[in-house]
């Protein structure tokens, strides 16, 4: 059963591939060109290659301007803040009252709590339900499906007021683990569809010798397929990430006082109603946006083979 | 009963593997999802709903009243006004992004020198914090001090009211949603451009179909897998995306900025007396809009083959 399954999704892939009108050939799926190859051009004219090259100038031009204004702006003194030129007067000093006189390093502190519980068990949940998914045919396996689909789009409008009772009831409210488990409601679903995608990837194969071999699903799951998944669990690990490290509503509304916020929550405490200490914001968002850049380094380079197996089979 | 204990000897693996995530889904979506569907048919707001003042515990007094609420809602121009707007943030943000992504990936697909720096700059925006990228954007929006006033300043342009005007605020809060959801595009794009056989090009090439032919016959085909799904995922995401529009405008100037679920969001914890009853009542008509869109969507990729 399991090995259809693989199948209708192998010739789906197929099914896209080919042209229109379907020449005869080859229909071997994923085979895709070399690494880094793409479609062969040998030639190209001079113009159209300027027009490439300008084109992907102004792409990357748009997209790293605003980070890299936000690390300039970091560096000059408060009173400079909005001033066109680049740093005049560099200045550590943002940076030092940022972490110093304000509750940064606990809000900081609280995140990493947050993102370490969320990253952990979010990608080890969303692993073996995907694995599930993709490797047994079980009642109550579309409708699950369809759920993990659905809860993407819960509008956090909905829930945040029912969720704030629940909580407080727990008496999860202000404490980690209450941000834990929202967290991984919303990470948790895209990455189960997403590992879906990549044990589909995995033939069934391997699966079988490990049964031969004596192994359980348990064991198969834990010992063969998931080490093969390590893309997959990159990919997902860094949306868990990404995930708890930026989300706001909810963590402004579950953690209150400021030294129980996250980073998202306590960061607005720099925007008041006199106006905003953009100073400070600045220095504090690139302490922010290092680690997730580091982070997301670390796993952009499965990126793109993990996105799309989990996509392409969705 | 047999039929249950032999359906659980076979199934007990995978449901195991399932549980962790429907416990969790159960407890903090169901359960939430339901009492925020029950609240949606009653009239509770600030003043009724159980509070606890000190020692003193007030219970709630608020009443069911069916469906009155979404009666008020669906009479009002209010809601009608902000869909309007959604749909127009929701397909302008979509549409946007991903026709820039495709074309970013297109380009980065090609031997180009410098393809990886390119692809790494191009993907930074996705490995910032929302939230930081946001802040980032408003002081450059900032209509006195920003960097985009100051420079058109300097070209003699007057300065652009990028956040105090309505229609500026529109094209400002569609921008950085699209600054912000290119990224995934293009990563999501070159993965399927790169699943394309390079072969098919060039059989493509010997029969003498020129560029945009090979674009239409060959490039759009090969994504269209990944593209339906990618583009129902942001199409939720947009419609729900609460940071960009919460966090750069507030919803304003006026309202008109707001979307539906920034204005559910005010209702209840903007406005003052917070109304939890029609706030849930907004969230509920969101959820059917998004739920009456996926069915639709599925079943149009259904009928042109697609397999789910």
């Amino acid at each position: 059963m399991t090995t259809s399954r693989t199948a209708t999704a192998r010739t789906a892939t197929a099914r896209t591939e080919k042209p229109e009108g379907g020449s005869p050939r080859d229909a071997s799926p994923r085979t895709a060109g070399p690494r880094g190859g793409g479609p062969r051009r040998r030639t190209r004219t001079p113009a159209a290659s300027i027009g490439l090259h300008a084109g992907l100038l102004i792409g990357t031009v748009c997209a790293l301007f605003p980070p890299l204004w936000l690390l300039v702006t970091s560096f000059k003194p408060k009173s400079e803040s909005f001033t066109t030129a680049l740093v005049k007067d560099f200045t550590l000093g943002n940076y030092r009252h940022v972490v110093a006189d304000t509750h940064f390093l606990s809000w900081f502190g609280n995140s990493l709590i947050v993102v370490a519980g969320t990253t952990v068990i979010g990608v080890f949940i969303a692993a073996t339900t995907g694995y599930a998914l993709s490797r047994f045919r079980f009642p109550g396996m579309r409708p699950l499906m369809w759920i993990l689909l659905i809860t993407q789009m819960f509008p956090m409008a909905v829930l945040i007021v029912p969720l704030y009772n629940t909580l407080a009831n727990l008496g999860l409210l202000n404490q980690p683990a209450g941000l834990i488990i929202t967290y991984l409601t919303v990470a948790v679903p895209f990455c189960a569809w997403m590992m879906k995608g990549f044990f589909d990837t995995i033939p069934v194969d391997i699966d079988e010798s490990g049964r031969v071999d004596g192994l359980n699903p348990f064991g198969t799951f834990w010992r063969l397929i998931l080490p093969l998944a390590k893309p997959g669990i990159a990919v997902t690990g860094f949306y868990s990430f990404v995930t708890a490290w930026a989300e706001v509503a909810y963590a402004t509304a579950f953690m209150t006082g400021e030294e129980n916020q996250t980073l998202a929550g306590g960061l607005q405490n720099f925007v008041n109603r006199y106006g905003t200490d953009w100073g400070s914001m600045t220095a504090a968002a690139v302490i922010v946006a290092v680690p997730a850049g580091l982070v997301f380094g670390f796993a952009q380079r499965h990126l793109v083979s993990g996105l799309t197996a989990g996509a392409t089979k969705a | 009963m047999k039929r249950i204990i032999a359906l659980s000897a076979r199934h007990w693996y995978a449901w195991a593997m399932v549980a962790p995530v429907i416990l969790v889904i159960g407890l903090i979506i169901g359960y939430p999802l339901t009492r925020g569907v029950y609240l949606s048919l009653t009239d509770a707001d600030e003043a009724n709903v159980e509070r606890h003042i000190g020692v003193n515990d007030i219970p709630a007094t608020y009443d069911f009243i069916g469906l009155e609420n979404y009666r008020t809602i669906l009479s009002d121009s209010v809601f009608w006004d902000r869909l309007g707007w959604t749909a127009v943030w929701t397909a302008a943000c979509v549409g946007v992004t991903f026709a820039l992504g495709l074309t970013l990936a297109n380009m980065l697909n090609r031997r180009v020198k410098g393809r990886t720096f390119y692809r790494v700059a191009m993907i930074v925006p996705w490995g910032i914090p929302a939230f930081v990228s946001v802040f980032a954007w408003k002081m450059l929006f900032n209509e006195k001090n920003g960097l985009l006033n100051k420079v058109l300043e300097g070209g003699g342009i007057d300065a652009v009211p990028w956040l105090g005007d309505p229609t500026w605020a529109k094209l400002s809060v569609v921008a950085v949603n699209v600054w912000l959801g290119v990224p995934f595009m293009i990563v999501a794009m070159l993965g399927a451009l790169q699943a394309i056989p390079g072969e098919l090009y060039e059989a493509a090439e010997m029969d003498g179909a020129g560029p945009w032919q090979r674009f239409r016959n060959i490039t759009l085909p090969g994504v269209r897998a990944v593209s339906s799904t990618v583009v129902l995922l942001s199409t939720i995401w947009t419609f729900n995306m609460f940071p960009v529009i919460y966090l750069l405008t507030k919803g304003g100037p006026g309202d008109s900025t707001e979307i539906l679920v920034t204005y559910a969001f005010r209702l209840s914890f903007v406005n003052s007396p917070r109304d939890f009853a029609t706030s849930a009542a907004w969230g509920v008509l969101i959820l059917l809009l998004l739920s009456l869109f996926t069915v639709v969507y599925r079943r149009a990729l259904r009928r042109q083959g697609e397999a789910w």
